[in-house]
């Protein structure tokens, strides 16, 4: 496919795996010159009668691969070369992508901070020299944050304890129980999963809108998204790695289905429950078209929406807003007030969502 | 080529950063003659794969060298070194098929090494010949067997003709008939191609079959270096006296007193040169004589024919082991109604060690007219073997094995070790 | 095992899921096709009538690929598509590679490589905006005035190079797509290391130093051992990579707004999926259309995708 681009790439690619090895060894060699004969126990071993050998080739197939009277000193130097050289470029490469990954939030902060006229300096500057907060202000109220912030935490929270217990007591019944059409009706709804969600979003607008009245609801904002199919999957392949023995256990004794599905089966589960409710959350502080369609009202407004929908003036000496110019550091601003939460929530929940993400890889 | 080891120690740093370092390989002194066929040989963590994998590269020597003829390797990647390695769950690259796999190494080639696509195939479909795989060349590993899987990795760490062959536990994923047909392939393999081999085992029936020497190792400690026969005639210490032998060395608590050797309550034998102090004996199941009159007694417990010998199970109140195992000819009539059973010894499988060390104590067998078993037996027959504890040690015997071998029949040379009886 | 209560209670403890499920995909997949293959069925939204159609046809389709917005959409989506997965998996591969080589710094770096994931593609899309965009006045006519030309451009600069108008007024449909293409590639390597570093970890480091006594050279290894190692990771990546390529839309809404362009040029950067919302959503709002380009899209991201696992079923080993 891309042939090309990999093999110019093969340089760089040539370096990596020396350095695996480079570090592997602690290279404290104490030089030993003292060496003791023990010649005499050779030749007494060698002098039994020789083998017959048979040889795999020629004779000069033979020392054809094999390290012959080479300059032992140089392949010694050329290696530690390569070795560093390897080393060195592999960080090279990897400071390089972390400072490209890292550029735009740094970006992001650094000018949230400028003051219009200093925004437009040029050479920019990389940090300001005036750290001006009211920027932050100035967005909050603009993009009326505030109302948005709301919004999108209430909608989230319903949704992901309402989808939560869906999915716990969907996976409960597919791993657990046993009904007829079971194995169909599992297959068919994982068959659904292999469909773009903007085939649903058509129909969906329509059905919320015309048929149930939800234009400008919360409820549409968090009805149609309760099943995640791939959710309930992730979890039944959870549930069903609970031994069976556990489960006839709590029978015998008497333990409800409920009961049992609560203090046994979510308890195991706990990591991938966790998971499931990061990634949810995330899911709606990040979603975009749906609540962009069916609420697009101030009131029900979610953040995303809210923000890419915001316009940001610059304001001149009279306090007009001057409307052909956006003002980017509120804009950065109102941007870093949307990114925060999300970057706390992976300080502390970094191994959850990073097991949740391998294992799901959709996002949101 | 020979493989010479100077002093190779290898200390791995603690897991946690309290503990204490481990010390894999301690000291190591050895040289690998050329084209020998070499077994490492210890229970699991003597160090004996650490070793290996030094020899290899793979893994760097905190201290010590590593020679390949003359040239010193210590500090060469592995792929400098001319090493062929066998993994011990082969590492055959499931992607690829047997073809594949025994031709990568030669694809790696370089410059003037370089094969041509025809010498290559020549050579792979020689090397699958030799190990008798050359009609699996087209399938993939998964569609091998154990012992098969096996081959293909020989013939891949071989078909570049390496200067050393290591092999790492090469039979232990193997079943029990199958590792003793491949064990013999391995000889077979080895012997036809000359290459050094060195191979790690822990299984000492394993080693002492195939191997021209073996390397007997514990906690990264060599104990003894030597001929399988040797190492188990002449043992060093009591751990390789135990560890070497099947069945294993009936071991006894017993003492030397006024040049007597004695267990529980019975003189076994008279001896000199060693002190009066409590030991351990070891007795190799082949060094009791069915003899009524013997001088040791034992509570026997039945007998387990085995054709051409008979196992004889006892117990005996000073034995460390549970039950006595004495293998001794069919033809001897064993009285089974009796409750006791009585051996002599042969004093040249009979073993002391010091109690505390457990280093080997060399004693001379005082004559008795009356016994049968000094009549025909010498004391120490061990010639060849070395101990190599360090070189200075194992330089001294290996004087005294030359000399030894020199004039074979009568050896008059004594070390401090080593000790003849005429 | 089956008993009747318990049959009864296993659908009780389901009926949540059945019930949405045929409500909200099971039910607007039966309508959009419908929808798709009605010939008379323009119904705006606020006018919609009923749920039938009123014959059957492809005009749906036809008029929509007779669109030239249509069309546009399907060659962005196709290009960022074939463009962005191939550089951002091997740029993954490669980071992963490295990174599984290292020991010092090795969570750290992991770590930092993985914030763009959890971003809302959005709010950064307006940072990269930002960094792309110029400031001034007049940026189409001659003698634009720019007060700053955006970082980006001010790094061009350090380097002689000439500012571009990357997503302003009047910037080309060209410069646009690069732009695209750089955020979308920095928004999907954090995933995609991700499996392939979960990969790497699984590889038994065995056949590495099976590789090393046989001397066989980084690049080799590369190709020979980990590639293969890792193909299938690497199938999953591309498989979902594409699918999210086929529907990238947000990301260019971040970047540009919903108009999809430059203000001066809406629409310049329209996806498909861009094409199916505004036909929901829009004043002139065609369902019809929409649905028709729906199941276009799906047609070609369910063909793509049988394409790719016929061909790892050929290529991945195990």
């Amino acid at each position: 496919m891309a042939k090309k681009k990999i093999e110019n790439a093969t340089p760089v690619v040539d370096v990596l795996e020396n350095l695996e090895q480079t570090l592997a060894e602690t290279a404290s060699v104490v030089n030993n010159t003292e060496s003791t004969p023990m010649d005499e126990m050779a030749t007494e071993m060698v002098s039994e009668p020789a083998l017959t050998t048979v040889s795999l080739g020629d004779a000069e197939a033979l020392g054809k691969g094999v390290m012959k009277e080479r300059n032992i000193e140089r392949v010694k130097k050329v290696q530690k070369v390569v070795k560093i050289c390897v080393k060195i470029l592999t960080y090279v490469f990897l400071v390089a992508i972390a400072i490209s990954v890292l550029f735009p939030f740094y970006w992001m902060i650094i000018s949230s901070l400028k003051s219009w006229s200093e925004y437009q300096q040029n050479p920019p500057t990389f940090f300001p020299h005036e750290i001006l907060w009211s920027n932050y202000a100035q967005a909050f109220d603009t993009a009326n944050l505030g109302t948005l912030f709301v919004n999108t935490v209430f909608v989230g929270i319903v949704s992901t304890i309402l989808s939560l217990i869906i999915t716990v007591l969907a996976a409960f019944a597919f791993a657990r129980l046993e009904f007829r059409g079971k194995n169909a009706l599992f297959a068919g709804l994982l068959a659904t999963m292999m469909i773009p969600g903007e085939l649903f979003t058509i129909t969906n607008y329509g059905t919320v809108t015309q048929y149930l009245k939800w234009g400008g609801t919360y409820t549409a904002l968090i009805v149609p998204f309760l099943v995640s199919v791939f959710y309930v999957y992730l979890l039944r392949q959870n549930f069903k790695q609970i031994p069976d023995e556990l489960y006839y256990a709590a029978k015998v004794d008497g333990t409800s289905d409920l009961k049992y599905l609560w203090k046994v089966m979510i308890p195991l589960a706990l990591p991938t429950i966790i998971s499931i409710t990061i990634l949810k959350m995330m899911g709606s502080w990040n979603s975009y078209i749906w609540p962009r369609l069916v609420a697009n009202d101030d009131a029900h407004k979610l953040i995303t929406n809210g923000l890419r929908g915001a316009t940001f003036y610059v304001y001149d000496a009279n306090g007009t807003p001057l409307t052909d110019q956006v003002n980017y550091p509120v804009q950065m601003a109102a941007v870093a007030m949307v990114s925060f939460p999300l970057f706390l929530v992976f300080i502390f929940l970094r191994k959850y969502i990073m097991k949740g993400v391998s294992r799901s890889g959709l996002k949101g | 080529m020979k493989v010479v080891l100077q002093e190779l120690t290898k200390i791995f740093p603690s897991r946690n950063k309290k503990g204490q370092e481990v010390v894999a390989v301690n000291k190591f002194d050895f040289e690998i003659p050329d084209g020998k066929l070499i077994g490492l040989l210890g229970p699991s963590g003597c160090g004996k794969s650490t070793t290996l994998y030094m020899i290899c590269g793979l893994q760097k020597p905190s201290s010590g060298k590593i020679f390949f003829g003359e040239d010193d390797v210590t500090e060469l990647s592995p792929e400098n070194r001319g090493v062929g390695l066998v993994f011990q769950n082969y590492a055959l690259y499931p992607h690829m098929t047997v073809k594949q796999n025994i031709l990568f190494p030669l694809q790696n080639f370089k410059g003037a090494d370089k094969l041509t696509k025809s010498e290559m195939l020549e050579r792979a479909y020689h090397v699958a010949k030799l190990v008798q795989i050359d009609e699996l060349m087209e399938r993939k590993p998964s569609e091998l067997s154990g012992g098969q899987q096996q081959r293909v990795a020989i013939a891949r760490a071989l078909v570049k003709m390496p200067r050393v062959l290591l092999l790492d536990e090469p039979l232990s994923n193997l079943d029990a008939r199958l590792r003793l047909q491949t064990r013999e392939e391995i000889k077979r393999i080895q012997r036809e191609t000359g290459i050094t081999t060195v191979f790690v085992t822990h299984d000492q029936e394993e080693a002492m079959s195939i191997s021209d020497m073996i390397v007997v190792m514990k906690l990264g400690i060599v104990q003894q270096i030597g001929k399988p026969q040797d190492v188990y005639d002449d043992p060093i210490n009591l751990f390789v006296a135990k560890f070497l032998g099947t069945p294993p060395i009936n071991v006894f608590e017993g003492k030397v007193k006024k040049g007597k050797l004695i267990i529980g309550k019975d003189t076994v034998l008279n001896i000199t040169g060693v002190e009066d102090q409590d030991v351990y004996i070891g007795i190799r199941p082949e060094g009791f004589i069915y003899d009524e009159e013997g001088p040791m007694h034992c509570a026997l417990r039945n007998l387990e024919v085995m054709g051409r010998d008979v196992s004889i199970v006892s117990t005996n109140e000073a034995s460390v082991n549970p039950i006595i195992r004495s293998i001794v000819d069919a033809d001897n009539k064993i009285n089974t109604a009796s409750e006791t059973v009585s051996f002599s010894l042969k004093p040249h499988k009979v073993f002391i060690f010091n109690k505390e060390t457990e280093e080997r104590l060399r004693f001379e067998v005082v004559a008795e007219e009356n016994s049968k078993a000094t009549k025909s037996t010498k004391a120490t027959p061990a010639k060849k073997s070395t101990a190599a504890k360090s070189t200075k040690k194992s330089t001294a015997a290996t004087t005294a094995k030359k000399s030894a071998s020199k004039t074979a029949a009568a050896p008059k040379k004594t070390t401090k070790k080593a000790t003849s009886k005429e | 095992m089956v008993d009747s209560k318990k049959q009864w209670k296993a659908w009780l403890y389901l009926s949540p899921v059945i019930i949405l499920t045929l409500v909200f995909t099971v039910y607007p997949i039966v309508n959009t096709l419908m929808m798709a293959f009605s010939n008379d069925y323009i119904l705006a939204i606020g006018s919609r009538q009923g749920l039938f159609y009123k014959g059957f046809g492809i005009d749906n389709f036809k008029m929509v690929l007779g669109y030239q917005g249509f069309m546009t959409g399907l060659k962005n989506t196709l290009l960022l598509t074939v463009i962005t997965v191939p550089i951002s998996t091997f740029l993954a591969l490669l980071i992963a590679v490295c990174l599984n080589s290292i020991k010092a710094f090795n969570r750290l770096l992991q770590t930092i490589y993985f914030l763009p994931y959890v971003t809302n593609t959005i709010a950064i899309g307006l940072v990269f905006s930002t960094m792309f965009s110029m400031v001034g006045v007049g940026l189409t006519t001659e003698n634009p005035i720019i007060t700053t030309s955006g970082i980006i451009n001010n790094v061009i600069e350090l380097f002689g190079g000439k500012a571009i108008n990357w997503v302003n007024e009047g910037s080309s449909w060209s410069a646009n797509m690069f732009v695209m293409v750089v955020y979308i590639v920095w928004n999907a390597l954090p995933f995609k290391i991700l499996i392939l570093l979960g990969g790497l970890q699984s590889v038994n480091k065995q056949y590495y130093d099976a590789a090393k006594v046989d001397g066989t050279s980084r690049t080799r290894t590369f190709f020979r051992i980990t590639v293969p190692m890792l193909s299938p990771m690497l199938a999953y990546v591309v498989i979902t990579g594409f699918i999210g390529g086929f529907k990238e839309y947000s990301s260019i809404v971040g970047v540009f707004g919903d108009k999809m362009g430059p203000a001066d040029n809406w629409y310049q950067m329209d996806t498909m999926v861009g094409f199916i919302n505004r036909n929901i959503m829009d004043s002139n709002a065609h369902e019809g259309k929409a649905s028709a380009a729906a199941l276009i899209l799906f047609a070609i991201i369910f063909a793509v995708t049988m394409l790719n696992m016929y061909v790892s079923k050929k290529k991945v080993h195990y």
